[in-house]
């Protein structure tokens, strides 16, 4: 997040700042860099602002305060038509009187490409997104997943070197969503070009960026490739938002050589590996994903602190096992274990203890 | 037969075939709409449909002549109208006494006035004889005194007509004059009628029994009078002295038989009815008026659809109206290109209006709103009548104009009772139909379809012009359509701010209705205004396609 060095940023903020209103802030000091070539994932809830970003990239909102650069240049006060950004929308927005072709070649046509010129462009378009019998069906001919392609070629057409998507699977149903996924990260792969992604789907995140940038409250909470950000958030909103996470509260006790010892709420002690807390005494979040939680007791390390757990209900889900257990008093402790042959089904009622290791658990800020 | 046996019926579960089975299971659903909207459909048929069918057929109908004079008709047809001569004497004896009877209706008043339509001064030629009629018959009655006192007298004629104790009365004559009646006057005689004509008399006496038949209804049954005690038309002693000319007397024995005898012995003059007319009024001497007659003594005639569109029929066919009573083509016209021009104004005005009103934010889209829809919670005779005071040479923004040096004082616009006035007020008055069926299909267009087209490269103009406006298209041709129809046909504000340059086609339509009675005429004006109505709307659907209008 720090301000890398700006010379290989392709797309930069400074410092950059919205508000609708004059009161409040819905973008509070932005600051981003987004080097050429790269597929950067914009994530969070709704009304963290992120949308209102790539709008201000796109330049359908101006910055209240700050600058945005692209390739080096202020764009502040270029308008949207000048600023050479492919974009795609949640609804698509194809033109419906139009037909798919006449679609296309809109881009091409305001740039004033001549007629053959912009045919070809406009075929190889199609192609590259396996829609080239389509050319003369209306869009609303068209199924989502097809409506979704052509969006696309519309938006590379006119080969530009910044690609904004915002939403743009969100009307597609899961299966066809994670074909769509596959093929956009191949093709901006392909084509080399920049890509900002907005969702607020964190798998879609995970699984399409280089990086991807958590937004809550107007601020990045976080930016980093995806298994950094779901193995190592940075603070307790991320480590929740990013997959499932059980979380306890304690205290910190003592910090040594990278582990700190917490007090948990019930009293019980555990380790943890502290990471935007240094105090002793400190209130902490511990935060351990489901998948790390270890219920064999002979498979931790000896001298681990270990707790004890109530079995409450054990849900057979295919290929992993999720099973709820209650733990220092939380109730909603939850443990995924894999399907393997010598994975034991735990009984509800069954008395188990469970430990981890030190660094899968983290301590964060209360 | 055959494509039903190609294609096998699909059968439902018990065997009867799919379709009726279906058909037997909608019937309750559709027995329930057909209920629900019956009140409305009810109210439809009463107050629209229907009207409109008689509109339509008023405009062709033309029963009148023939109803009115239905012996006269009868004759003239045999009238060669392109000759030099008068119609023969034939015509002129039916025509005294189908007038006289209509006079007595007072129904020869409404012949006129529909024959003044096609030839001025039919209407007091009619009136003005329908008085003089009496003449001839009082002279004839004198005649008949002379010879019998017993003539004046209402019983005699009775006991004359009805023949001997015992002879077989003319029941067909009776139905037959009593279905003349009928049709003249519009209402059907109803009672027993306690008089006959003997068959006998009405053979030897075939005019008078005629008419002393008609006599007999009119008197007992209409005007409900003691037939014995009345008065015997004037007309009915023409008759007899026509009749009486040339009966053969020899053989009757019935009652009065020798009082009849007296009378054709008595010398009576045969009565010339050409003269009769000629001294009533020399214009039924006039062969032109014979000819207006005659061209318009068809039941159904397209006269009026002539006259509409500036045309006349003539004895050699159909040729335009003189120059000075062309109004009507040029009212259409007008009309049109008056309405187009509304409608272009109103589109120029109301897209803006629709387009803010379809973007800006919920709490000033409404206030606007309201603003749109204030016109309707006024008046329109209120507000047209705003439009008199605002445009007049006095009026405020002439002041306006002078005030700020525009106009110069002694220079003032005519605003008002000219098309200008018309073009304004209207364009006010029609504007929020413009507006709201624009504003629907607006509020339908997504935002992000201008965004994308900026986000591709397009300017503001491009992306509104090549996106936006194409897309807000329906929303102009439902608005247009709605404009145009309702303009064409609109009647109040042209009428106030029109003068005689800024009225319409229904402005024309109205008088007719209401000061000329010319009903027929306003009748074929309204069914020409329908007619092109529905002519433009079939093209509009060509072209634009009616599927693409949405008005909400």
């Amino acid at each position: 997040m720090a301000a890398s060095n700006s010379s290989d940023a392709f797309v930069e903020f400074e410092r950059v700042q919205k508000s609708y209103d004059g009161e409040t802030l819905v973008v509070k000091d932005l600051n981003l860099n987004i080097p050429k070539g790269e597929f950067l994932t914009m994530l969070g809830p709704s009304g963290s602002g992120k949308t209102t970003c790539l709008m201000m990239l796109a330049g359908f909102e101006t910055a209240t305060h700050g600058d945005i650069r692209l390739d080096g240049k202020s764009i502040n006060n270029i308008p949207p038509h000048k600023r050479g950004i492919g974009m795609v929308f949640q609804n698509y927005a194809l033109f419906p009187h139009m037909t798919i072709a006449e679609n296309l070649a809109f881009p091409l046509e305001v740039r004033k490409i001549d007629k053959s010129d912009r045919e070809a462009k406009v075929k190889r378009a199609l192609e590259m997104v396996e829609m080239g019998d389509f050319g003369g069906r209306r869009p609303s001919q068209l199924s989502g997943g097809q409506q979704q392609r052509v969006a696309l070629a519309r938006a590379l057409v006119f080969e530009p070197e910044l690609v904004l998507m915002d939403e743009p699977l969100g009307a597609l149903d899961k299966q066809l969503r994670e074909k769509m996924q596959f093929e956009i990260t191949d093709l901006a792969h392909n084509l080399g070009i920049t890509t900002v992604y907005v969702t607020h789907d964190q798998t879609e995140a995970l699984t399409m960026s280089d990086r991807v940038a958590v937004f809550d409250d107007g601020r990045i909470q976080q930016i980093a490739p995806p298994d950094q950000l779901y193995e190592e958030p940075e603070n307790s909103f991320v480590a929740q938002f990013i997959g499932e996470n059980n979380t306890m509260m304690g205290t910190i006790k003592e910090i040594k050589s990278g582990v700190a010892l917490v007090e948990l709420d019930g009293g019980e002690m555990i380790d943890a590996k502290p990471v935007n807390v240094s105090e002793v005494g400190a209130r902490t979040r511990v935060s351990i994903r489901p998948e790390r939680v270890e219920v064999d007791k002979s498979r931790l390390k000896p001298g681990a602190h270990t707790l004890k757990a109530e079995v409450l209900e054990f849900i057979y889900m295919g290929d992993i096992f999720r099973t709820r257990l209650r733990v220092a008093g939380n109730d909603e402790f939850i443990v995924k274990t894999r399907n393997a042959p010598d994975q034991r089904r735990m009984q509800p009622g069954e008395q188990i203890e469970i430990g981890w290791l030190p660094e899968d658990c983290r301590a964060l800020e209360a | 037969m055959s494509d039903t046996a190609s294609k096998a019926p699909v059968l439902a579960a018990d065997g009867t075939p799919l379709k009726r089975s279906l058909n037997r299971a909608l019937r309750v659903q559709k027995m329930r709409a057909l209920a629900l909207i019956a009140p409305l459909l009810l109210f439809v048929m009463l107050s629209f449909i229907m009207p409109i069918g008689d509109m339509l057929f008023r405009s062709v109908e033309n029963q009148i002549v023939e109803n009115t004079l239905p012996n006269a008709t009868q004759e003239l047809a045999k009238w060669d109208g392109s000759s030099e001569d008068l119609p023969p004497e034939p015509v002129f004896r039916a025509l005294y006494h189908d007038m006289f009877l209509a006079a007595e209706l007072k129904r020869h008043t409404r012949l006129g006035s529909r024959l003044n339509y096609e030839s001025t001064g039919m209407s007091s030629l009619f009136r003005q004889s329908g008085r003089k009629l009496d003449d001839a018959g009082k002279d004839y009655r004198k005649l008949f005194l002379v010879v019998d006192e017993a003539w004046g007298d209402g019983a005699t004629w009775q006991s004359v007509m009805g023949g001997a104790e015992g002879a077989t009365p003319d029941a067909a004559l009776v139905k037959a004059q009593k279905s003349q009646i009928y049709r003249l006057d519009g209402e059907a005689p109803r009672g027993q009628l306690d008089f006959a004509p003997s068959q006998d008399v009405s053979a030897l006496l075939p005019l008078t029994a005629r008419e002393y038949t008609a006599f007999a209804i009119v008197t007992s049954l209409i005007k409900k009078d003691d037939l014995a005690a009345t008065k015997p038309f004037e007309s009915l002693f023409v008759a007899l002295a026509d009749d009486l000319s040339t009966a053969d007397l020899s053989g009757y024995d019935g009652p009065g038989a020798d009082n009849l005898r007296a009378l054709q012995a008595s010398g009576l003059p045969t009565p010339n009815y050409t003269e009769i007319f000629g001294e009533m009024d020399k214009d039924w001497v006039n062969i032109e008026t014979w000819r207006t007659i005659q061209i318009h003594a068809e039941p159904y005639t397209s006269g009026y659809f002539l006259n509409a569109v500036d045309m006349q029929k003539t004895p050699t066919g159909v040729e335009m109206q003189p120059e000075d009573r062309q109004v009507l083509i040029t009212l259409f016209v007008r009309t049109m290109i008056m309405s187009l021009t509304i409608m272009f104004s109103c589109i120029l005005l109301g897209y803006p209006i629709a387009w803010l009103l379809a973007n800006l934010p919920m709490r000033q889209a409404n206030v606007l709103m309201i603003l749109v829809l204030l016109p309707f919670w006024t008046s329109l005779l209120v507000r047209t009548s705003a439009w008199k005071v605002m445009l007049q040479q006095q009026g405020v923004i002439n002041d306006v104009l002078v005030w700020i040096g525009l106009v110069a004082d002694d220079n003032r616009l005519i605003l008002i009772n000219n098309e200008t006035g018309t073009i304004i007020a209207m364009t006010h008055i029609l504007l929020p139909f413009m507006i709201l069926p624009m504003y629907s299909v607006m509020q339908t267009i997504n935002p992000t379809y201008l965004r994308a087209a900026k986000s591709l490269g397009a300017t503001n103009w491009t992306a509104f012009w090549r996106v936006y406006f194409p897309q807000s298209i329906p929303g102009i041709g439902a608005g247009s359509i709605l404009v145009f129809i309702l303009s064409i046909g609109y009647y109040i504000t042209p009428e106030i701010v029109g003068g005689t340059k800024g009225v319409f086609i229904s402005n024309r339509i109205a008088y007719h209705i209401s000061s000329s009675l010319n009903w027929g005429l306003a009748a074929a004006l309204g069914t020409i205004l329908l007619v092109a109505v529905l002519i433009l709307y079939w093209a509009y659907d060509k072209i634009v396609g009616i599927d693409n209008v949405k008005l909400g």
